[in-house]
């Protein structure tokens, strides 16, 4: 039990390279064997931090600050408990075939599920760069996986940009280390809070640009353009797990804003009032490019901009209460979109060589469950009542009602509401409705997906938002529970330090 | 000696930018590389630059480099080394399967001679 926070690491650190070894045959079986655990480690370590302690893992019995720590508390398990459930899903779904498209699927699978736990899980900000790396070097295998020109193209744009967020990273940690003189998170809550004069712009310019990297990992609105047009390159499986990626964004700045600058008067009000405005104008981007895509993969990359804007609004306002309510969200919408994307992909190889264009094709086989796994979908996705993404935003619109762009929000929030609901039902009629008869079922290129796993995993997927619905009272709950415990800040802190952190600094000119 | 080498981090970003938004692949490596030399000074930098202090920390030793901006170089030189090679190999593959090494894949049709080439 007290090494279980090291777990989710470790467990797809080994894994991949095990997998590195095995011959291509076996590999499924122990990817497969690797997630349920993972999975299981996940429950385990949910159950854990639902004390209300924040659990640290000292690596190497480092004492913090000097060492790197791993923290489990409430939101890292949730974050870890979402990536888990996504990655079954997505890993099951790939075990279909497209896995044998490239050859180190696998181990990139495993990598990156050992970044995106390692992300969710240090306390140290270098240590989550590094996190970041890894998964972000796995992201570039995965997107290249199946190859073609598409994801050539996309992948170039995609590694630049990131190479250059990376490098905007080491800048903004340079800087921190070099007026801070610490890079543990909570050591760095405890001194920023006393950052002499002369270093206030240069602290306040590390803090904006962490801001700016994790912003360009969550992809909002000026630093957005790369997500649809690398989402729909992907491969289905791929693209699912992608739909956490940007959470790592998103979690990361709500981590460094509630724990690190929010308290400090060097950095109090950094987000003010920029963030909540680009969160507004990439919903307005992500609904008006959903409206735009021909693509059924384009809308639901789209719907993924929608999503990290309404988190985005929520957090910027920054109390308890819309903290609480935009983790309700979080892995609502993490694992609907990851559902659409798997969705996605059932349909388009059903209709052969129409693709997921929006256009009339051929009838569908399986016009019905697929139909009925798209209705659920659609309507989980678009926040129409009852499911889920309904209950999510309402929560998110309570919340912000007496915020300074309140209003805004609950305008944004309602008119992209009917928007998405309106291009997937004109996706649906085209896809289910109004099939064009004369045309012959087209011979398919490939093989439509029948075999248990992937059905298993789409309806896994699909399962989540009804569960979430009807288990709203516990999850919302935890949420909030999640949310006070962040907001309270002390206790992170104390955990991670100890009670009278003894620290001895020395100040470099 | 922190002026000159604060002079030359910026114009080491300057020239990593400025390849950056070069429309040919090759060029947006070197400016990656060229960028990430100048991410590795600054780090550096973090730790205070200093001709006498000692590396080590031996008996008696007073005013001791800080070692661990040299530990995150050295992290930051590893990655970033295996994601250019990465990038590298990537843009060779791009190359192959589009036939350009322009950045969008295609280059745009009405480039000027002598620019872009």
């Amino acid at each position: 039990m007290t090494h279980a926070p090291v777990l989710p690491i470790l467990l797809p650190m080994a894994a991949a390279i095990a997998l590195l070894l095995l011959p291509a045959a076996n590999r499924r079986a122990v990817a497969l064997v690797s997630m349920l655990t993972q999975l299981v480690v996940a429950g385990l370590l949910l159950v854990m931090a639902d004390d209300g302690t924040v659990h640290v893992y000292r690596l190497g019995d480092w004492p913090a600050p000097y060492g790197i720590v791993l923290v489990a508390d409430r939101l890292a398990a949730l974050m870890v408990a979402v990536t888990s459930v996504l990655g079954l899903a997505a890993l099951a779904h790939a075990c279909a075939g497209s896995d044998r498209d490239g050859r180190h699927f696998h181990p990139l699978f495993q990598l990156q599920l050992a970044g995106l736990n390692g992300a969710f899980l240090t306390g140290d900000i270098f240590n989550l760069f590094v996190f970041f790396e890894i998964l972000l070097l796995a992201s570039y295998g995965l997107l290249m996986h199946g190859g073609g020109s598409a994801r050539a193209r996309a992948g170039i744009a995609y590694v630049v940009l990131n190479l250059a967020g990376s490098a905007l990273f080491l800048i903004a940690l340079g800087l921190v280390y070099g007026t801070l003189g610490t890079l543990n998170l909570a050591d760095i809550a405890v001194v920023l809070a006393q950052v002499p004069q002369a270093d206030q712009a240069l602290v306040r310019t590390a803090a904006a640009l962490l801001v700016a990297v994790f912003l360009l990992k969550a992809a909002l609105l000026p630093l957005s353009f790369w997500l649809p047009h690398v989402y729909t390159a992907a491969g289905a499986p791929v693209a699912a797990l992608f739909a956490v990626m940007t959470k790592v964004g998103v979690y990361a700045l709500l981590r460094l804003e509630v724990i690190g600058l929010s308290g400090a008067p060097a950095t109090a009000g950094l987000l003010q009032p920029w963030l909540p405005l680009l969160a507004l104008l990439t919903i307005a981007a992500g609904t008006i490019g959903a409206l735009a895509a021909r693509r059924l993969a384009g809308v639901v990359a789209n719907l993924v901009l929608v999503s990290t804007g309404t988190l985005l609004a929520a957090i910027a306002v920054g109390t308890p209460t819309t903290t609480a309510a935009a983790l309700y969200y979080l892995p609502h919408t993490t694992l609907v979109t990851g559902g659409l994307f798997l969705l996605v992909d059932h349909l388009a190889r059903e209709r052969g060589p129409k693709g997921d264009t929006i256009d009339n094709g051929p009838p569908l086989p399986r016009a019905l469950p697929l139909g009925a796994a798209f209705l659920v979908l659609a309507v989980a996705v678009s926040g129409v009542p009852p499911l889920s993404g309904f209950l999510g935003k309402v929560m998110v619109m309570q919340a912000v009602r007496d915020a300074p762009m309140g209003g805004w929000i609950w305008a944004a929030l309602l008119v992209s509401s009917l928007v998405v609901a309106l291009v997937l039902a004109r996706a649906a009629s085209a896809f289910f409705w109004e099939a064009a008869p004369d045309e012959p079922p087209a011979a398919q290129a490939e093989p439509a997906l029948t075999g248990r796993r992937t059905v298993a995993a789409l309806l896994l997927l699909v399962a989540a938002s009804p569960l979430l619905t009807l288990a709203a009272v516990p999850v919302a709950a935890y949420a909030r529970a999640t949310a006070d415990q962040l907001h309270a800040r002390q206790p992170y802190i104390a955990a991670v330090l100890g009670a009278k952190p003894d620290v001895q600094r020395e100040r470099r000119p | 000696m922190a002026l000159l080498v604060s002079a030359a981090i910026g114009l080491l970003t300057a020239c990593g930018l400025y390849l950056l938004l070069r429309p040919r692949v090759f060029s947006v490596i070197l400016g990656l590389t060229l960028l990430s030399y100048a991410v590795n000074a600054l780090i550096f930098l973090g730790g205070r630059l200093s001709a006498t202090a000692a590396p080590l920390a031996l008996p008696g030793a007073v005013g001791l480099a800080d070692p661990l901006p040299q530990a995150l170089v050295l992290t930051a030189i590893v990655i970033g080394f295996g994601m250019t090679a990465y990038l590298v190999a990537l843009a060779l593959r791009a190359k192959g399967e589009t036939g350009t090494d322009h950045v969008d894949g295609a280059p745009p049709t009405d480039t000027p001679p002598g620019r872009a080439e």
